[in-house]
């Protein structure tokens, strides 16, 4: 398939989420349902109170194969790959050689000589060539989107309604853990408990072909406790809820994993790194801006791209997400600001299509779940 | 869908709605407006005296995903505000012509109503805008 055709590419499951009454929309060149007949709201509460059924094969597969992968990897990205267990996944950053975000990536190790990552929708073509480019004849790169499905199925209710269907056990299987070979409703996947949600749950990974069975499936489970599908609407107000970033928001070439508060995902020590010199300088000195969290004080809500301004009107910083909070019950968003401001308790203003809007800045995540026994939280 | 634009109201092509009684219309937004918008979380009306232009914007709607400005379908002076909408903005969704109204003006310029589209004609522009 042509990556850079006007027209925007559909998923095998464009039909079903029509038939289910979905509003679609064009998202990183990709027809999307951003919502079903119910509504973000309702979608929303039914991932946080049940589970949500999410199709996410617009993102992208890229595996990196031979016997220097976890090297060629392990230049690329922030994280520890060497350190990661077989079988295990960790959430992590590309960067470019000034500490600019080439993407975010959830990097899966399968073995030493065999490493899945998946990157944004909108960022395969250009992820690809950079690692190709960087990579060189290390290890070969080999881009399965479009033959690999991946959908997610996210919610408290997630493992009750999954285990019937499937012979691997996942009342074991940790946070960002992995079953590379299993079934689920007689097809093949692969079965990751991760999620952008800020719930439990977990992604399927399967051939293009077997999603509109394996998304027939889930459709089922997903109904027999009160779940249903969600659409990319809801997913962004969850994963916000959460403080989960959105590349292309809040995360771009132009921020560093540093300055967004994903510090935790830099591990100097795990090796050499394209961007490592630039983010130890950064991280050294303190980094002139961050990504504050806040919550709206005053009526107003913060929309992607408003000004954050001072008392005197100057324009500090910008806002990269914003939308309700159904859960928290506020209205949320994520910006950057000098990091004198990014302190909880800092008292900010956001220019809301002329309003002076009060905002407060909280730390951490907006929301978090209750915690469970059988996963742990990933930071933040 | 009948139903979907009540025959005893007015529009117009951003939209709003206006129910006219005498000197005094009443004023929302249409079923196709709530569809485009999804979840209403906020509205943003005039006050009780301010007055409102025919065409400019009156205040605006802010739902899970965007903000859309509300344009005056008429001018008039803000009579009534429909205030529980502060608190209730889901009413726009459930009941747009209804218990989602926004705002009641004493109508300044009455003739103006001419420039407003019954509801067969409003729905014959939705089929042209779809195509």
């Amino acid at each position: 398939m042509e990556e850079n055709s006007a027209q925007p590419r559909k998923t095998p499951l464009f039909d079903a989420h029509r038939a289910l009454g979905a509003k679609m929309i064009d998202f990183g060149g990709w027809m999307m349902p951003v919502q079903y007949a119910t509504g973000i709201i309702d979608e929303h509460q039914t991932t946080r109170r049940a589970v949500g059924l999410f199709d996410v094969c617009h993102m992208g597969e890229v595996h990196f194969k031979g016997p220097r992968a976890t090297d060629a990897v392990q230049r690329l990205v922030t994280g520890n790959v060497a350190g990661l267990p077989n079988d295990h996944a960790a959430y992590m950053v590309a960067c470019y050689p000034d500490g600019g975000i080439v993407d975010d990536l959830i990097v899966y190790r399968i073995d030493r000589d065999h490493i899945l990552i998946v990157v944004n929708a909108a960022n395969v073509t250009k992820d690809v060539a950079w690692f190709r480019d960087n990579v060189g004849t290390w290890c070969d790169v080999v881009d399965a989107s479009d033959e690999t499905g991946l959908l997610a199925f996210q919610g408290p209710q997630a493992e009750k309604a999954l285990q019937p269907l499937t012979e691997a056990p996942l009342a074991t299987l940790k946070h960002h853990q992995f079953h590379l070979i299993a079934t689920v409703a007689g097809i093949p996947v692969s079965i990751a408990r991760s999620g952008y949600t800020a719930e439990d749950g977990f992604e399927l990974f399967c051939n293009t072909a077997h999603v509109p069975m394996l998304w027939a499936a889930l459709l089922e489970a997903a109904a027999g406790v009160g779940g249903k599908p969600v659409g990319l609407g809801a997913r962004d107000t969850l994963r916000l809820e959460g403080r989960l970033s959105l590349y292309g928001n809040d995360l771009t070439n132009l921020t560093t994993p540093i300055e967004a508060g994903l510090g935790w995902v830099v591990k100097f020590e795990a090796g050499e790194f394209i961007g490592k010199q630039a983010l130890l300088k950064q991280r050294s000195e303190g980094p002139t801006r961050k990504l504050a969290g806040f919550v709206m004080v005053g009526r107003g809500i913060a929309r992607h791209g408003y000004p954050i301004v001072d008392e005197a009107g100057n324009r500090i910083g910008e806002v990269t997400s914003g939308s309700p909070g159904p859960t928290v019950g506020k209205n949320i968003g994520l910006g950057y600001v000098p990091a004198a401001k990014a302190e909880a308790g800092t008292k900010l203003l956001i220019d809301c299509r002329g309003k002076l809007i009060e905002a407060e800045v909280v730390k951490g995540a907006f929301y978090r779940r209750p915690s469970t026994s059988t996963s742990t939280e990933r930071k933040p | 869908m009948s139903g979907s634009y009540p025959n005893d109201l007015l529009y117009t092509k951003d939209h709003e709605w206006a129910r006219i009684d005498g000197k005094v219309a009443t004023i929302g937004v249409t079923r196709f407006a709530v569809d485009q918008l999804g979840d209403v979380t906020q509205v943003d009306l005039p006050k009780e005296g301010e007055t409102v232009s025919q065409g400019d914007v009156f205040g605006s709607v802010e739902s899970v995903k965007a903000v859309s400005d509300l344009f005056a379908p008429l001018s008039g002076k803000v009579v009534k505000v429909n205030s529980p909408l502060g608190e209730s903005p889901e009413y726009v969704n459930e009941d747009p012509y209804d218990e989602g109204w926004m705002i009641q003006i004493e109508l300044s310029k009455p003739d103006e109503a001419k420039a407003l589209l019954d509801a067969d004609t409003y729905q014959e522009f939705l089929r042209e805008s779809a195509e």
